[in-house]
């Protein structure tokens, strides 16, 4: 198959067209604007929707229409425009409505800047927004499989009726990379029992997150709880790297997970036995391999482009068995492999875990 | 024995849970009776509201979501974009519609979204306990504006139709009332002309339906009516705003 250079967001524009989207509603924020500006063009020529709406959280709804219908829907933004769709995606978790939200992350809080970044990790990976629900978090880590995982993601979001959002960066995003389109082009969908489309021979449909009557709210949120655990057994992914004698495993995904993999190889060019563990789900997160691989002589070390924040859901699986360190910067610039290998070596001859 | 009045089949048999002396119980029939004369129940899909109306889909024998606050104008734009052929409408108070969801209405209308709203404005947040809304009147006291609403202080009430009809994407606008049968009477005719601009593919339509709130009002449903003839249709005057269907 031949390969061809493109943007990590082009790539996931087309994994997402091949899986059969149907209709696309953004908003312009750096570092997705190649997302709404290549599907304003591919998605009118192939007789589907665009639509740029008036802000984030219009656009959020938008989706939510399209989707309530059945149809494969997803908009797309960076930081400050997610905190502004958390209000959608809170219903739609609700409502049991699938779609697909993508964030280019870039630097925060407030306004922050455009240069990559992974502080919205708790944002994504713990709800986002109110109410006691998990969203699925899908973290790729190249081109390539920014085409595979917006593919993949729609028949996640249908399988489980959810919102699933793909957390990548501004570098993932902008990145080009030579990369195979190795999916089939999807053109039948399961039916769906639950969608609004005129109710034509049959009983009329309604789609709703209010739960008013005594009682049914707390039994909605059971049942939402047990499929996020239905999840969590079923849909965990993570790759593993050199983990087989490891004394020290980095923990890392998206953009932090590339430069992890080349500081692996350095530290073990420094006879230090170091491996990583790349989760490419965020949530449902791999705790339980984590926790296996926990041991008193085995290091963890997290690895982010924030102040800490996945560090905390590996120390929950590591569960005090091994020591979990942390080197992490947020916005601006990335963490290199030298910085990576000082902290693997100090960790190693047992200075402060630092986090 | 001839059947002259019956209930619409768009209207489910049950009971409202409005106030008495609401409008909405007979908007609701205004609107389904047009839904039925108009043979589209069943590939309706309506946006109901966060407000009085957000249990519309127990009223409505057709398909309804829910959507968060203001955002009706967003949803119904998805679910029509993305399915055409099918009938929609939002049903929206004027919390929804003028203040939370200014933003969705203005930009639907200027896309001239190809959608219908029912906008019901009673002057005040009802289901929240009546307090102030976008289109309190001057003077008019609420939960939130025990003093009386002060244009110093309050700002002015908001004449969504006007404001509506600047924009080019806006095909049918109009301001009805339904305090008594001759303006039940035009305001169906208003709805089933809303109705029909979308089924001939004209763009946007919206018809502004003034209506009584007696229990936030602090008034009797008689008072009510008197209230919205003597005084609320004087500062929302009613008739067509504009009407592009017929170029």
């Amino acid at each position: 198959m031949t390969k061809k250079l493109i943007k990590g967001n082009i790539a996931l524009c087309e994994g997402a067209i091949t899986a059969g989207l149907k209709s696309y509603f953004g908003y312009p924020i750096t570092p997705q604007n190649e997302i709404p500006a290549y599907l304003s063009k591919r998605m009118v020529e192939l007789g589907r929707v665009f639509i740029q709406a008036e802000s984030e959280i219009a656009a959020a709804s938008m989706v939510l229409g399209a989707a309530i219908t059945g149809a494969r829907a997803m908009t797309s933004s960076s930081s400050p425009g997610i905190s502004l769709k958390q209000e959608a995606i809170s219903y739609m978790s609700g409502m049991q409505v699938p779609a697909l939200i993508v964030n280019v992350q870039r630097g925060g809080p407030g306004l922050g800047n455009i240069s990559s970044s992974q502080s919205d990790y708790f944002q994504a990976v713990k709800g986002g927004g109110h109410g006691d629900y998990k969203i699925i978090v899908l973290a790729p880590n190249s081109a390539q499989e920014m085409y595979e995982t917006a593919y993949d993601a729609f028949d996640l979001a249908e399988k489980y009726r959810t919102p699933v959002m793909i957390l990548t960066d501004g570098i993932i995003g902008q990145m080009m990379e030579p990369i195979e389109f190795n999916r089939i082009e999807k053109k039948e969908f399961t039916e769906k029992e639950w969608i609004l489309n005129g109710s034509k021979g049959r009983e009329p449909r309604s789609i709703k997150s209010l739960l008013m009557k005594d009682g049914v709210l707390e039994k909605h949120n059971v049942k939402l709880q047990e499929k996020y655990k239905l999840i969590s057994e079923n849909e965990v992914k993570y790759e593993s790297y050199m983990l087989e004698d490891a004394e020290i495993i980095i923990i890392a995904y998206g953009i932090s997970s590339r430069i992890a993999r080349s500081a692996v190889k350095l530290a073990r060019k420094n006879g230090i036995k170091a491996g990583l563990l790349r989760p490419k789900t965020l949530w449902p997160f791999p705790s339980e391999i984590i926790n296996s691989l926990a041991k008193p002589n085995v290091k963890f070390l997290s690895i982010e482009l924030s102040h800490g924040q996945m560090v905390e859901d590996v120390k929950l699986a590591v569960n005090g068995k091994s020591e979990v360190g942390f080197l992490g910067k947020a916005g601006g610039g990335l963490v290199t492999e030298q910085e990576i290998l000082k902290k693997i070596q100090s960790q190693i001859l047992g200075g402060s875990s630092g986090a | 024995m001839k059947k002259i009045l019956s209930k619409p089949e768009s209207l489910k048999d049950t009971v409202l849970s409005y106030c008495p002396g609401c409008g909405h119980g007979i908007i609701h029939r205004l609107v389904t009776e047009c839904i039925d004369e108009l043979g589209v129940r069943e590939k309706t899909i309506a946006v109901a509201p966060v407000g009085c109306a957000v249990f519309a889909y127990e009223y409505f024998n057709f398909d309804v979501t829910e959507a968060p606050h203001g955002r009706p104008p967003a949803v119904a734009t998805g679910i029509k974009r993305t399915n055409p052929d099918k009938f929609v409408f939002t049903y929206q108070g004027d919390g929804d519609i003028a203040a939370i969801g200014m933003a969705e209405t203005i930009h639907a209308a200027n896309r001239g979204e190809n959608i219908t709203t029912i906008f019901v404005n009673n002057a005040n947040y009802g289901m929240t306990g009546g307090q102030m809304a976008p289109t309190t009147l001057i003077g008019q006291i609420t939960e939130t504006t025990p003093f009386g609403r002060n244009p110093e202080r309050e700002g002015y009430p908001i004449k969504l139709c006007e404001l509506l009809s600047t924009l080019e994407g806006t095909a049918y606008l109009e301001r009805v009332a339904i305090y008594n049968p001759q303006n039940i009477m035009k305001a169906k005719k208003a709805i089933k002309k809303a109705f029909q601009c979308q089924i001939d593919r004209k763009g946007f339509s919206l018809v502004e339906i003034i209506s009584n709130c007696p229990v936030d009002w602090g008034m009797t449903p008689l008072d009510s009516i008197k209230w919205v003839e003597e005084t609320f249709i004087k500062s929302f005057p009613l008739g067509t705003v504009k009407d592009k269907t017929n170029t």
